[in-house]
């Protein structure tokens, strides 16, 4: 333990060692810079030890002995990690009468094993859409977990017809403002939805922001945690705001080009109870353990990073998200053009909430920059990641 | 009725043992091929069971898991877990085990000196499988210097205290008959004692054991085959002659047997838990098992206390009821297997029964030849005291 921890070594501690600031300046005993907003960025190249830091990319893969073994079989999911961060579901597009845009999706239920760790399969429940990217791409439905990111625009109608081709009764219930019909709850309106059968949710959407939808058939706890739940995006419509709103508002919607500079990333934190104890077995964003880890989410430094992140944990009260080396603007809910939290690093969410993180990485270093969540548990047992950050 | 009576006689008798196994390999040949049942299966997971024999900390930095797959169906070792983290491992011969495979599990994990540490094996299913470390040290190498120092814990648990109670044997000659009563009963008692004792450590490791083994039922057929072993050697004409020096003798030789292999299974608990750090009372341990044993060597001595044997004699008894704790410290270090465990607890089990019986008809004898009843007071508190005395210094080997 006495022994002076060289840099390689200090890198070598990876995942572990890294798990915080504090962390790593003990184990270098080397007091670190305090990192303000606007300080210097500090380079690995301007280590006290004049040594060029032997970092290469492949070295992430051995945090120290901790991660899983082996590859996740992505071909027998059918959707990876990597895709799932961009691919929005936006709908099947066409004008009513009155003018209003009206999306119209197709969500099928299905009972199907998913893959969430290397050889470790998961009996899921799982939405799929025939309108969804994965679906374009391989030529039919893809049941994925989480199921679809809906992406639509504030105003527009949303037309979803659901079947039912599980094996349990579901419903999709979407936070929004719906009718009380529409609220996918049982015993109200069309309530559940048994084996066989469909029903189609309409509504406006509205309020603007980062929102989700999950199934809410009883039991509850299971029927969230075998799959059934996926992102609800509603982006501001520009046209009704002024000012600085309207230049934000125009850089949240899709369909404008300042949405364009941005880089958006769409991430759901979730859990698996593999031997259905209560307990989670397996923590992941988008499913996979340590999906980011073997696989770097790639960021152009300079085009900043607009996060949607949404918590479906189930059986922990809480999930959270840390960003290393960095600070960030957080929209709690994102039902908001102006952030609710400014220059933090962490932030926690309750199961259901979400909220939209926008991180910038100009200037920075080029390498790959760590995020997870900030129970180490739950990032040791595969909710953690890179991105991986190049010119 | 003749006629049929003359046809099956006139097949042969290799062809009539043999009809009823080739209707069986006929109906195993349908069963594989067709699964007639297939209705009461479809669909389900196949039912998984692990179980981790073993877990040993052979050097900083390393676990080491020996796992047995004791389920009906394959298991397929997907992912480790140590305390709650994802940890990279490697399993020989391969991450699938079949039905009664075997396979070792090595994980490169910075485990914590005195610290316990939890491990999960993930199978393809999702099921896990939990193993635990109470408490984090090295495990003994197969070294020298380790194996004495095992061999050492085996002689201080075994043949120091029995050695011990054999001194006891010149005090005992002059014992008068309601003293010797006292004695043989007291030996009773002690092995009452050792009898649940040795039942109860059977049952604790036939837990350890993968259900198809049939731990409990394995252990007790063991002691009713020991039993009848020894009742038919007994009865041999040169060891029938209870009243004889030899037939009291051959007593003598039965209880240092009994109470060897007791000792063995003490000797298995003790090695295996100084090697998983579980025991960390050390000296203290060894003082308490030999306040606990010292009366074995008494019982030992008891039947021949008014013979003359010799010295060598003595050695002999020795070694056999004290020499298998050496044995059984040694297994439980470096080599510990709950299977022969409970094979040889199963024939401590019959051993210490038939010595039980055979102390009790010798004290009957007598008691006969003196006109006395068996269940006089010196007798009941000679009983009641031996099981007292083992009852009592147990609390300071029990942990």
């Amino acid at each position: 333990m006495q022994k002076k921890i060289s840099r390689r070594e200090f890198l070598r501690f990876g995942g572990l060692g890294l798990l915080g600031g504090a962390g790593a300046a003990l184990l270098n005993r080397q007091p670190g810079p305090a990192l303000a907003q606007g300080a210097p960025i500090p380079s690995p190249a301007d280590g006290h030890d004049g040594h060029e830091p032997e970092y290469t990319a492949s070295e992430h893969a051995g945090h120290g002995g901790s991660g899983t073994v082996g590859t996740v079989d992505h071909e027998f999911n059918r959707f990876h990690p990597s895709e799932m961060l961009s691919d929005f579901d936006y709908g099947t597009i066409s004008t009513l009468p009155g003018g209003q845009r009206l999306r119209e999706y197709e969500f099928i239920a299905v009972d199907r094993e998913i893959e969430i760790a290397p050889g470790v399969r998961f009996p899921a429940w799982a939405f799929g859409s025939l309108t969804s990217p994965e679906a374009q791409r391989r030529g039919g439905f893809v049941g994925r977990v989480p199921g679809p990111t809906i992406r639509c625009v504030e105003g527009d109608r949303v037309r979803i017809k659901m079947v039912n081709a599980g094996s349990h009764p579901h419903t999709m219930h979407f936070h929004g403002i719906h009718s009380a019909a529409m609220d996918g709850v049982p015993g109200v309106g069309p309530g559940v939805i048994d084996p066989g059968q469909s029903v189609i949710y309409e509504f406006d959407a509205r309020p603007f922001g980062c929102h989700l939808y999950h199934c809410h058939a009883i039991p509850l706890a299971r029927h969230i945690h075998k799959g059934l739940y996926g992102g609800f995006i509603i982006d501001p419509d520009p046209e009704k705001y002024a000012g600085d709103e309207r230049r934000a508002a125009a850089g949240r919607n899709h369909q404008h080009p300042e949405n364009r500079e941005w880089q958006e990333l769409f991430m759901l934190m979730n859990a698996f109870d593999t031997n259905f104890d209560k307990e989670n077995e397996v923590y992941a964003v988008n499913s996979i353990a340590f999906g980011y880890m073997n696989d770097p989410i790639p960021v152009q430094r300079d085009k900043p990073v607009r996060i949607y992140l949404v918590n479906l944990t189930e059986f922990d009260p809480i999930n959270s998200i840390h960003i290393h080396a960095n600070f960030f603007d957080y929209y709690d809910h994102g039902t908001t053009l102006t952030p609710t939290l400014k220059t933090v690093d962490t932030i926690m969410q309750c199961q259901a909430q979400r909220g939209i993180i926008e991180v910038s990485f100009k200037g920075f270093e080029p390498g790959h920059y760590m995020f997870h969540a900030h129970q180490s548990e739950f990032a040791e047992l595969g909710w953690m990641g890179f991105f991986d950050v190049q010119e | 009725m003749t006629t049929e009576k003359n046809f099956l006689s006139r097949i042969p008798l290799w062809v009539l043992a043999v009809i009823p196994l080739a209707l069986l390999a006929a109906l195993v040949l349908l069963f594989v091929n067709t699964n007639p049942l297939a209705v009461t299966s479809a669909a389900l997971p196949p039912v998984e069971e692990l179980d981790v024999q073993r877990v040993t900390l052979p050097e900083p930095g390393l676990i080491v898991l020996e796992v047995v797959n004791g389920g009906p169906d394959p298991v397929t070792v997907a992912q480790v877990l140590v305390d709650d983290a994802y940890w990279q491992f490697e399993i020989e011969p391969g991450n699938t085990l079949p039905r009664l495979g075997r396979a070792t599990i090595r994980i490169p994990y910075p485990w914590v000196e005195a610290e316990p540490h939890e491990i999960a094996l993930v199978t393809s299913t999702g099921v896990t499988f939990d193993a635990a470390v109470e408490l984090s040290t090295q495990s003994p190498a197969l070294g020298g210097g380790q194996l004495l120092a095992y061999a050492l814990v085996g002689f201080y648990v075994g043949v120091i205290p029995v050695g011990l109670g054999l001194l006891w044997f010149p005090a005992m000659r002059r014992l008068s008959r309601t003293g010797m009563g006292f004695i043989l009963s007291l030996t009773v008692g002690l092995l009452v004692f050792l009898l649940v004792d040795t039942f109860l450590e059977m049952l604790e490791l036939s837990a350890e054991l993968p259900g198809v083994f049939q731990g409990v039922p394995l252990g007790l057929f063991m002691a009713l085959l020991t039993w009848l072993g020894i009742l038919a050697v007994g009865n041999r004409p040169q060891a029938a002659g209870r009243n004889t020096p030899e037939g009291r003798r051959f007593v003598a030789w039965l209880i240092a047997l009994g109470i060897g292999l007791h000792n063995l299974g003490e000797g298995l608990a003790v090695g295996a838990a100084f090697a998983l750090g579980e025991a960390a009372l050390g000296s203290f341990l060894v003082i308490g098992f030999i306040l606990h044993n010292i009366t074995e060597g008494v019982g030992i001595a008891a039947p021949v206390a008014k013979d003359q044997p010799k010295p060598g004699w003595f050695l002999g008894v020795l070694l056999l009821a004290g020499g298998p704790a050496i044995l059984g410290s040694l297994m439980g270090a470096f080599a510990f297997s709950p299977l022969v465990g409970v094979i040889f607890l199963g024939i401590g089990i019959g051993a210490i029964w038939q010595v039980i019986v055979e102390v009790g008809r010798l004290l009957q004898r007598d008691h006969e030849r003196e006109g006395q009843p068996l269940a006089t007071w010196a007798n009941l508190a000679g009983l009641a005291l031996g099981i007292a005395v083992m009852y009592v210094t147990a609390f300071l080997v029990k942990f």
